[in-house]
């Protein structure tokens, strides 16, 4: 039970840094999700809140002591490696309670213990098994049983899901979040998928390149992406963007003549010669009578569907507009046909600007 | 008429049972043969005279046969329990070298490139009671005033010859180790950190059960390098003085070479294979299951 800083925390090898000075805040329970494009830094933050990898500068803390020079054991985490790092010429069984061993538990306590795990996990029926011998999802519910024998103070996954197939990954899951509301600890988490990030955090923090570009819970960072990259990380289908320009009487001029008005949230944010970049979600941009409850509807928009996705509740349509090839759904989904053109409504309501220098929201 | 013809198969065989047969077969039919005759090398005509079991009875009933066997076996079990813990120490220790790793690990591998004749020589001048380089330089540093004879004492002699055996052949287990040491996954011994682990922990319930069966492959060759160990003995103190050095195989070469008595030797002979055998299924039944135990088996 414990809280996590990390102050201006940095990473190098040798001359490349890749950390560059990353300020975290996780507080006692919080489950923080760590995401981003890979090489951007996140598992080398896990890592070094493990003490796996030494930081190169700045301060973490663990429960109010400052870890720095604290080696892995002595920092009271679990961890749950991305290929489960199970110890194969163990059985189930010793795999759990291997680190109360280590720690010179007795055997009584040591029992208890890799009981209750191997309950919450249900894991009962393999007790006995080698790792060879089991499936990917039962190695993946050893390795988190093997994290939480020890009542850690702070628990860290890096990329649990990766190696496992959609269902078994959606399905796991699930089993974090009981876990997590079941075992209240400090969790952190790092993905490189933004739907495991939106599905599991308390709050998402976005990497790129090393720097932290946003963070907050999954509906902030969804609804108000500081800038573009989050703004096309987070969510899918990744989120429009068009090139554009303010022109006069608050209207906004894209390529090939399509104009739209300024959203009314942004009038007075820009103003007339400023470049911009529009971003809006598919889930907004939606076929003429098929859009329901449109809280600030544009002019209707005529587009010819490129390709067509049905997914069942849905169907993604992949059109073209002012050049460029942006998505839009259909929520109550008929037949469409290739080349076919529709009239869209785009919700104004729900657009978001950008400065096409800074690539950051006008908002 | 139409000839028979030949099978494919057997055409396609055929060379190689011919080779087979010409390199191994007949020599090895031939030597099981003459064991049971008295065949004498300067006595052709005593190949022909069966004489049944006798060679093998008169060595099972030879003091010295069994002195040399024992001897064989002492020799391997020192030998290689020490070249094991010394290669193991020299791989984990090389392991861990960031800069100039690849030019040690061919340093390293300079003592097996010497014919081990060469190697009995060097040692056999090294261990010299009156010019060798061990006395000369304990005498130097006053340690002692005698002439220490390394190589006439029991003990000591014994002692240079797994002295010099260690020189030519830890490396063995170094590289093989080595070898293991880098094969061994990351992410279990990351995790151990996690879990707790003191660096001697690690390498206690992780790192060994990775290396075992690199460890056993080792002990399995070197078992059977060992067990016809012949020539740095022989060069060393040829098996004397008095025999205090007598391995299996410089017995059976004096008895067979030197004495001519070849029947003799190869019943000898025969009967020793059957501690390499030994040997050879006792390390590769440890090698499997260390294997399966890391779920390699199969």
């Amino acid at each position: 039970m414990a809280s996590v800083q990390l102050n201006n925390v940095v990473k190098k090898y040798g001359a490349l840094e890749v950390v560059h000075g990353i300020n975290l805040d996780v507080a006692h329970n919080e489950f923080v999700v760590l995401v981003g494009p890979s090489g951007c830094g996140k598992s080398t933050t896990l890592r070094m809140i493990a003490g796996l990898e030494e930081i190169s500068g700045g301060e973490i803390s663990i429960g109010e002591q400052v870890v720095n020079d604290l080696p892995p054991r002595d920092r009271n985490i679990s961890m749950v490696f991305q290929n489960y790092a199970l110890y194969p010429h163990m059985t189930v069984r010793e795999n759990l309670g291997f680190s109360l061993k280590i720690a010179g538990k007795e055997q009584a306590e040591i029992d208890r213990a890799v009981n209750e795990a191997s309950t919450i996990l249900a894991l009962e029926d393999y007790m006995d098994r080698r790792p060879g011998a089991l499936s990917g999802g039962q190695r993946q519910r050893v390795a988190m049983g093997r994290a939480i024998v020890r009542h850690p103070d702070v628990f860290l996954f890096d990329e649990p899901l990766s190696n496992l197939d959609a269902k078994l990954r959606a399905q796991m899951r699930v089993e974090i979040k009981k876990l997590h509301q079941k075992i209240k600890t400090t969790i952190i988490y790092v993905t490189h998928d933004q739907v495991e990030a939106m599905t599991l955090a308390d709050r998402i923090v976005i990497m790129r390149d090393g720097f932290i570009e946003q963070q907050g819970t999954p509906s902030e960072v969804f609804e108000h992406p500081v800038n573009t990259f989050v703004a096309t990380f987070i969510g899918s289908p990744p989120m429009n963007l068009l090139q554009g320009k303010v022109i006069a009487d608050n209207q906004l001029a894209f390529a090939e003549g399509f104009t739209l008005p300024v959203p009314q949230e942004f009038v007075g944010a820009v103003k007339a010669g400023q470049d911009i970049v529009l971003g809006f979600r598919a889930d907004n941009l939606m076929p003429e009578n098929h859009a329901l409850d449109l809280d600030e509807a544009s002019p209707p928009i005529k587009m010819p569907i490129v390709v067509s996705e049905p997914l069942g509740t849905e169907t993604l349509l992949y059109t073209r507009l002012a050049g460029g090839e942006i998505q839009a759904k259909m929520l109550k989904p008929r037949p469409v046909v290739d080349g076919e053109v529709l009239t869209f409504h785009l919700d104004l309501a729900r657009c978001h600007l950008f400065d096409a220098d800074t690539q950051k929201s006008l908002r | 008429m139409r000839r028979k013809k030949i099978p494919t198969w057997f055409v396609l065989i055929f060379p190689a049972l011919v080779i087979l047969a010409a390199v191994v077969l007949v020599p090895l039919l031939f030597s099981l043969y003459s064991s049971f005759t008295p065949y004498k090398l300067t006595r052709p005509d005593t190949l022909f005279k069966w004489i049944g079991t006798f060679n093998y009875q008169k060595a099972i009933n030879s003091a010295v046969f069994w002195a040399a066997f024992g001897r064989t076996v002492l020799l391997l079990t020192i030998a290689l329990n020490l070249e094991m813990l010394l290669g193991l120490g020299l791989a984990l220790l090389v392991s861990r070298v960031t800069r100039g790793q690849r030019a040690l690990r061919t340093l390293m591998m300079f003592p097996m490139m010497f014919s081990p004749i060469l190697v009995g020589f060097q040692f056999k001048f090294i261990f010299n009671d009156n010019v060798g380089l061990v006395n000369n330089a304990l005498q130097s540093l006053g340690l002692t005033n005698e002439a220490i004879p390394w190589l006439v004492d029991k003990n000591l002699a014994m002692f240079s010859i797994i002295f010099a055996e260690m020189w030519s052949s830890t490396s063995v287990f170094a590289i093989l180790i080595l070898a293991g040491l880098f094969a061994i996954p990351q992410d279990p011994l990351e995790a151990a950190k996690v879990d707790g682990c003191t660096p001697w922990q690690t390498f206690r319930h992780i790192t060994l059960p990775f290396l075992m069966p690199f460890i056993y492959i080792a002990l399995a060759i070197r078992s059977l390098d060992v067990a016809r160990a012949y020539d740095i003995v022989q060069i060393m103190t040829n098996g004397g003085p008095a025999r205090r050095t007598e391995l299996l195989w410089t017995l059976i070469g004096r008895t067979g070479y030197v004495d001519a008595k070849m029947g003799y030797a190869n019943a000898m002979g025969y009967i020793s294979i059957v501690m390499a055998i030994f040997f050879t299924i006792f390390f590769f039944r440890k090698l499997n299951a260390a294997r399966s135990e890391l779920g390699m088996a199969g």
